[in-house]
């Protein structure tokens, strides 16, 4: 179960954030964000609680990634892409 | 097994005979459930299967919720809608708007744009506030206003506490037309048009609903066509071939519906799509498509494309249909199927039975 | 004000994307197919119409990931029997409508029983201190849904409410996928979200034990896209890592506060999935401290003497299991378009609008991406 939509903090109360997604505002449970947030931030919201801060460097980052995506050699791949090694297959070529 | 219809918190107790509720019946055939209500093919289902079974007259089974009679060289139309909504103030509207728009829109979705009355039927529960049947008369009153007409007899019923679910507002109307329009007459190659925007009313109404939480712009688009639709008929004359007002069910539905009366197949553009933000918003927040929620101030009209310009001219040229847009094309192809280009791809647009429900996931 | 990412919706992007999918199985010797799962990918893949485009060479299996399909009819029972017996009920909606044995909780609600649709965990927490009677939230979903349980339930939640648990761990799922000798699954899309909490590192066991490449993608149709491109060229190449295609919000490590709760509150059994059936380590229960809210516990008597319902006559044929898993395709069982259909399913693949009985009735084997 995975619907998670990004939103903007417009106010905080204590453990609640007034959060703006497009224009309707919700309020979401900040208790389990593993960041510090302020009025202002980007956050990932999955049935009320946040789940992940994001900043607009990781909006900027993906965007690079897509573009190298689409770009021609995979091999050079945005560093956010990491590829992290447990090997190849055996007998693969 | 035979099933005993026991509908939730009703049924006339004070009657009961050894405990049992006479004024239902045993039934082998099954029971009523929400999905008959919704607008899709369940509810079309249980049209056919009860309210037209044994019905002969091809006038009757074409016209669905509206009738046409000939009286002289013109059409007499009428229509009859009932309305229950929850919750009865909404965002944008009540139940008395929703309730007088209803019916006139029927009557323009058929080409009688100058409605000559209407009748209003009101049950009320036991405890309902009066002052908010003083506000929703005076909504009532008001769009029949907007409207050019006026409500010109009615009836009210009072039942006990627990047995309705606040009120219940059933309205008919009467118009008379030279051409009669139907949902029937889409023709391959026509263009599909929207009058505006797409989802507002069944979101806001979801929106409202305090359980959801949500608190933002979203208000229905809850008002009388029939000035809008004269001007899109003035301009296209007969090459407007089709018309149907999406209510519950949304566009899928209404599309649907209409490509299979006409046996053709519907191609859907994303990208030219009317949706305001705040329903987009509420639409990604609650998981629920915009295509498939009620709207209640819109039209759809299939046009030959040799009128598409003007007609779209005429309806962006109105306070009602400023944000009016072409969104697709008819095509030949499978009867009834309703296709979206999305951009990345296309997909089958599906009529669901019952109403869309807030996902998680 | 904030707008939708529609940079990550990019019609232009997309096609080069998928031009770049096309070109790379161009060069396949094989068929290939690969799975996901969760229920959001399936949405979007479906909301987009990406199938439709997907080169005829590759398979995009729907697995175990939706949580409608692998609540198993015994738990949706357990709920359905509380509502019988009077009780108010909380469920997501995404589970309203899904048959148990017999009723679904949306037969309950018809007959009489009160069952009310949540949307955010913490409304069950609004609605049990407005009244005095017990409140019962279904709590269901996978690992990201159940942060949002755990925390409820750390946040001194008041007595009368009580959660019946019918989480799921993912990850553990894949492992039964994963482990079948007769898999065809030759890479995973994993769910970006349930990553956001978990973090990517602990997909790299499972590569290292089976030698299948795991990408992590989120949600958008380009970050789909891309996803399936890093797997297709790793399949290709015969590689088997871990890439992180959801870098924006997963992270190696993860949501550690969020994970801190998680396992505060829950910890691990072994579960029963619907279709799947043993899965290990698959669902997550409430610890021994949380007995007081634990709706098993408090509403023990009235599930123990609930009259086990009828099972319905065609599960026993069901081939949910072997579908959801890869192995069959919907044509392959014998209810398929009979006995079960959309408005009266037999098994979970038929009920949810994402499982794959269900696409592929609605759209065609193709949209479905199950090889006949």
């Amino acid at each position: 179960m995975c619907l998670g939509v990004p939103g903007q903090i417009v106010e905080i109360t204590g453990n609640t954030a007034l959060v703006d997604f497009w224009g309707v505002r919700r309020k979401v449970a900040l208790d389990i964000v593993d960041e510090e947030v302020t009025v202002g931030d980007h956050v990932l919201v999955h049935v009320g609680f946040a789940i992940r801060r994001i900043t607009p460097e990781d909006l900027a980052e993906t965007l690079a990634f897509f573009e190298a995506m689409t770009s021609a050699d995979l091999e050079g791949l945005a560093p956010d892409a990491r590829t992290l090694g447990t090997g190849k297959v055996e007998g693969a070529p | 097994m035979p099933h005993l219809a026991r509908p939730r918190g009703g049924g006339r107790r004070d009657l009961a005979v050894n405990g049992e509720d006479p004024t239902l019946c045993r039934s082998d055939g099954g029971l009523v459930e929400l999905a008959h209500g919704a607008g899709g093919p369940a509810m079309r289902s249980l049209i056919e299967s009860i309210f037209l079974a044994g019905v002969n007259d091809a006038e009757a089974l074409a016209m669905g919720d509206g009738a046409a009679i000939l009286l002289g060289d013109r059409w007499l139309v009428l229509t009859t809608d009932a309305h229950v909504v929850a919750p009865v103030f909404f965002p944008g509207g009540d139940i008395g708007r929703l309730a007088v728009s209803g019916v006139v829109n029927d009557l323009a979705m058929m080409g009688a744009c100058d409605p000559l009355a209407l009748t209003s039927s009101v049950i009320v529960e036991e405890g309902f506030p009066l002052d908010s049947l003083r506000r929703i008369q005076a909504s009532m009153v008001a769009t029949c206003s907007e409207a050019g007409t006026r409500i010109v007899t009615g009836d009210t019923k009072v039942m006990r506490r627990g047995e309705l679910d606040g009120v219940v507002l059933s309205t008919s109307g009467v118009g008379l037309t030279h051409r009669v329009v139907r949902d029937s007459g889409l023709c391959v190659g026509d263009d599909i048009l929207v009058t505006g925007t797409i989802g507002d009313h069944g979101l806001a109404v979801l929106s409202a609903r305090n359980d959801l939480g949500l608190d933002g712009d979203l208000r229905s688009d809850v008002a009388p066509l029939n000035s809008l639709i004269r001007a899109a008929l003035t301009a296209a004359g007969d090459a407007l071939h089709a018309m149907k007002d999406p209510t519950r069910g949304g566009v899928i539905s209404a599309l649907s519906e209409m490509a299979d009366k006409a046996g053709v197949a519907i191609l859907l553009d994303q990208a030219s799509l009317p949706i305001s933000a705040p329903a987009r918003a509420a639409a990604e927040l609650l998981g629920i498509d915009p295509l498939a929620v009620a709207n209640e101030g819109k039209a759809l009209l299939g046009v030959h494309p040799s009128v598409t310009s003007a007609t779209l001219a005429a309806l962006r040229a109105h306070p009602l249909g400023r944000d009016a847009a072409c969104i697709g094309r008819v095509r030949a192809g499978v009867r009834g199927t309703l296709m979206l280009d999305t951009g990345f791809g296309t997909r089958r647009l599906l009529e669901r039975d019952g109403d869309p429900l807030p996902r998680i996931c | 004000m904030t707008r939708p990412p529609v940079e990550f919706r990019d019609v232009a992007a997309g096609r080069a994307l998928q031009a770049r999918l096309e070109r790379a199985m161009s060069r396949a010797t094989r068929p290939i197919t690969l799975m996901h799962v969760c229920g959001s990918h399936e949405q979007a893949i479906a909301r987009y119409g990406l199938r439709s485009r997907f080169p005829g060479n590759l398979q995009i299996q729907m697995g175990p990931g939706c949580p409608v399909c692998v609540t198993d009819a015994p738990e949706i029972d357990a709920c359905v029997a509380l509502a019988q017996c009077g009780v108010r009920v909380l469920t997501y909606g995404d589970m309203l409508r899904v048959p148990g044995s017999a009723l679904s909780l949306d037969d309950a609600r018809a007959a009489g029983a009160r069952v009310e649709l949540i949307y955010a965990a913490t409304q069950c927490v609004e609605i049990a201190r407005a009244t005095t009677e017990p409140i019962v939230f279904f709590a269901t979903g996978f690992e990201t849904t159940a942060v949002a349980t755990a925390s409820v339930l750390l946040s001194d939640p008041p007595a009368n409410l009580f959660v019946l648990s019918a989480h799921k761990w993912v990850p553990a799922a894949m492992e039964v996928v994963a482990s079948s000798p007769d898999t065809k699954i030759e890479g995973y899309l994993a769910a970006g979200h349930a990553a956001t909490i978990t973090g990517y590192g602990i997909f790299e066991s499972f590569v290292a034990k089976h030698g299948k490449p795991v990408v992590v993608a989120g949600f958008e149709p380009l970050d789909i896209l891309s996803g399936l491109v890093l797997l297709v060229k790793q399949v290709l190449e015969g590689k088997a890592a871990v890439v992180n295609a959801f870098a924006r919000c997963v992270s190696r490590d993860g949501n550690v506060r969020a994970q801190d709760a998680l396992f505060r509150v829950f910890r691990h059994t072994d579960g029963d999935w619907r279709g799947i059936a043993h899965v290990a380590r698959g669902d997550l229960r409430l610890r021994d401290e949380f007995a007081a809210h634990d709706a098993t516990l408090r509403f023990a008597d009235e599930l123990a003497t609930a009259t086990p319902p009828a099972l319905r006559a065609n599960l026993a044929e069901c081939r949910c299991g072997a579908i959801m898993t890869g192995l069959q395709s919907p044509t392959d069982c014998p209810l398929f378009g009979k006995q079960c259909r959309p408005e009266a399913p037999v098994g979970a693949c038929m009920v949810s609008t994402e499982g794959a009985c269900r696409i592929w009735h609605d759209h065609g084997a193709a949209a479905a991406g199950i090889s006949r």
